[in-house]
């Protein structure tokens, strides 16, 4: 396995960063969160669709690129640098968890259709779910319908289906038929809601048996592109310190002719370079179906979590006084990755779940 | 050259020479045959093959019971002073010095810091005066490990005082047996004495050791330093091995040690050590398609945080047995042996880790002004005449 990126992810990378700072400069990251509309449907058509990125994943036959979570890994970490208002952490977990459905024998059809961008499901579970937790029981399923109430979902304000596990089975649901509260969040980029559902119809995607495995490849998968998302944001954050610091002048000198920024921010590009290193390594495994992939991602997560806070925290103080402003997109960055370090399990969740990994019991 | 090829190769060597018979004359064989370092040229112990074979390579000699080069006691040789020799050498020089070195008949030093030349090592006032075909050498060095053993050692000097002190540097070859070189142990925090101090007296050497041109001796450092960087901080390891191993196993063998606020303490090392471990074998991908870059600082620096932070951490999970220590003789060891030795050893030689080979706040300067673009450093000192600096 190469922690390398091939060629081909970076033509992927390339087109994916072109798209995004023609259509979602931080600019107008910046004017959105502030308008009605948390995301933007349309760069969000153009990245799954015409950029392929929601069929990632997929194999060729049933509609998909046959690339897979590598590639996909390599967009979230753009999306992450851009900040970019789109669904992709939901939907790449809907993804995961329809893709293991289908491979025990259901029908493939939805996943088709959400490969081609068509469709946008998002998968139902409270964005800060721990790993290694069973699936939940907040909703129950009975003759065809669900009811019950999942808080703190990410994404799904911008979803068409909702995939909802629960403990009996996997269910997909019209967002039409289920009532999408949204809530005031910290992370102005990636909007959480509560949703409740009260005898909404439900298709099968899955059974009793089959839930849990589908439940756990989108949870793994999810892990994985958080990480190359906080790779990215944490990345941003580097380079736009390292610009400012290269022409603030104090006391005469750029300030990053000081050692004290110098310091700090040469130990923070090599927290950085640790980060993609783990990140890619994480992605690898699960592409590859390696047997070391839950040590792979837990690692990932309990590293690249911090990574991405502290960049974002030395991007505000770097910044100084425009750095606490709201014309900076500083904050933009700092909301998401501190978000991002609570979304599916704190990295002390990582660190507690990799213990028993590796056989270090407490 | 490619995988399957040198597969073969090793393949037919091992079919021709007996693994266990006269270790020399194997090792001998197995540079002639270009198996060494694939990566050198044809007639220097290589094959001009991808530097990234050379793990292949080693495996499949160790699989087959093949004697080693001992690379631990040679590693100043095959670390630093060979790809400098490569690189810099005359054919005359590479032919004498690379074979001997990679089979370790022939152990290096590097005689590059002295007292007053540590971190500001292109101020270092050895001297070097040319008489004729000779050059007369008169200075002290440090931190000289393996001087005690070492058949040569590459060393840098002043030859020319009158111009500022990156230009007026020279590299040679120093004939350790020479008369005038004297070498004494230097005792160390943990007791014994790895390093050495190396007087040097009026030392003759002739102008056939010199590698590189006259004054340009700076630029030939580089590569010097730029390899011990990679050779401290990239090497291949499997999880776990290094430091952090060894705390797994008290670990996991000491249940009466563990407390919770220890456990989380264990597993934030233990990322921290797997995430460099996986940035290392990042790195060395990256390198196998290049020369070494400021990204080999990066390893180093990372990798002395660790070992310390580890070892410190080892020290508190034992309580009051670390408030031992195994040994406090004056020893000379070849090899840094810190497996074997009491957890205390380990703490206090890991204090080396980030000052040998650049310190950590020289690594963070490089990694900030050559990776980041940051401005540099103010150097007064650069226009100056070697001469009128102040020491």
């Amino acid at each position: 396995m190469t922690l390398l990126y091939s060629d081909v992810e970076e033509e992927l990378r390339s087109a994916v960063r072109r798209l995004l700072d023609e259509r979602s400069p931080w600019t107008a990251v910046l004017a959105r969160v502030g308008g009605a509309e948390a995301y933007d449907p349309a760069l969000w058509r153009a990245l799954a669709t015409d950029v392929g990125c929601a069929g990632l994943a997929v194999p060729e036959k049933l509609n998909g690129s046959g690339a897979s979570w590598r590639e996909a890994a390599v967009v979230a970490e753009e999306l992450g640098r851009a900040v970019a208002p789109v669904p992709h952490l939901g939907a790449a977990m809907a993804t995961a968890a329809l893709l293991a459905a289908v491979d025990d024998g259901a029908p493939d059809g939805l996943l088709a259709a959400v490969a081609a961008g068509d469709t946008t499901a998002v998968l139902v579970l409270p964005l800060a779910t721990p790993p290694a937790t069973p699936v939940p029981a907040t909703v129950t399923a009975a003759h065809g319908a669900v009811t019950g109430v999942v808080t703190g979902v990410a994404d799904a304000l911008a979803a068409d289906l909702l995939v909802v596990p629960t403990v009996d089975g996997l269910w997909a649901v019209d967002a039409a038929d289920a009532r999408l509260v949204a809530r005031t969040t910290l992370d102005l980029t990636r909007r959480l809601c509560d949703v409740a559902f009260d005898s909404a119809p439900a298709r099968p995607l899955a059974g009793t048996d089959t839930v849990a495995p589908c439940w756990r490849a989108a949870l793994r998968v999810g892990a994985v592109l958080l990480a190359a998302e906080q790779v990215g944001v944490a990345a941003w954050c580097l380079d736009a310190t390292v610009a400012h610091l290269k022409v603030r002048h104090q006391f005469g000198r750029p300030v990053g002719a000081y050692q004290g920024l110098k310091h700090r921010l040469a130990e923070l590009w090599v927290a950085i370079t640790q980060a993609r290193a783990a990140a890619r390594y994480a992605a690898g495994c699960v592409t590859d179906g390696d047997p070391d992939a839950p040590v792979a991602v837990a690692v990932a997560q309990a590293h690249c979590s911090p990574v991405a806070v502290r960049a974002a925290e030395e991007c505000v103080q770097m910044h100084g006084g425009v750095g606490f402003t709201w014309e900076h997109p500083a904050h933009l960055y700092l909301k998401r990755a501190k978000s991002a370090a609570i979304a599916l399990g704190t990295a002390q969740r990582h660190r507690a779940a990799l213990a028993a990994l590796v056989d270090l019991p407490g | 050259m490619d995988a399957p090829e040198l597969r073969d190769r090793v393949r037919r060597f091992l079919a021709d020479h007996d693994a266990a018979g006269d270790r020399l004359a194997f090792l001998r064989a197995r540079f002639d045959a270009g198996l060494a370092w694939v990566a050198f040229p044809e007639g220097l112990g290589g094959l001009g093959a991808p530097r990234a074979l050379q793990p292949e390579v080693d495996d499949a000699f160790a699989a087959a019971g093949a004697p080693d080069n001992e690379p631990l006691r040679i590693g100043i040789g095959l670390g630093m002073a060979a790809p400098t020799i490569l690189r810099h050498g005359s054919d005359a020089q590479r032919e004498r010095f690379l074979r001997p070195l990679w089979t370790g008949e022939e152990v290096w030093c590097q005689l590059f810091s002295e007292p007053g030349a540590g971190s500001d090592l292109a101020a270092l006032a050895t001297r070097a005066v040319r008489n004729g075909d000779d050059w007369t050498v008169t200075g002290q060095k440090v931190w000289t490990s393996m001087a005690h053993e070492a058949r040569w050692g590459i060393l840098i000097a002043r030859t020319d005082p009158d111009v500022p002190k990156h230009r007026g540097i020279t590299y040679f070859v120093c004939d350790m047996r020479a008369p005038g070189v004297e070498v004494r142990p230097l005792r160390q925090i943990t007791g014994e004495a790895e390093f050495n101090e190396v007087f040097l007296t009026d030392v003759r050497l002739p102008d056939t050791l010199r590698l590189g041109e006259v004054g340009d001796g700076w630029r030939v450092a580089r590569t010097t330093l730029m390899n011990e960087r990679v050779a401290i901080g990239g090497g291949a390891a499997p999880r776990e091995s290094g430091m952090i191993g060894v705390v797994a196993s008290t670990w996991r063998a000491r249940p009466e040690l563990r407390t919770s606020g220890q456990h989380d303490a264990l597993m934030r090392l233990w990322v921290a050590a797997e995430v460099a471990r996986l940035a290392g074998q990042r790195l060395r991908e990256q390198l196998a398609a290049g020369q070494p870059g400021a990204e080999g600082s990066a390893a180093k620096f990372a990798y002395a945080r660790l070992n310390q932070e580890i070892s410190g951490f080892e020290l508190e999970l034992l309580g009051d047995e670390g408030l031992y220590y195994d040994d406090w003789t004056m020893r000379r060891p070849s090899i840094v042996d810190w497996q074997y030795r009491s957890p205390g050893y380990r703490y206090l030689r890991a204090k080396g880790n980030s000052i040998e080979g650049g310190t950590s706040e020289i690594l963070a300067n490089i990694i900030a002004e050559r990776v980041l673009g940051l401005p540099p450093e103010i150097r007064v000192d650069v226009d100056v005449p070697w001469k009128e600096l102040p020491r």
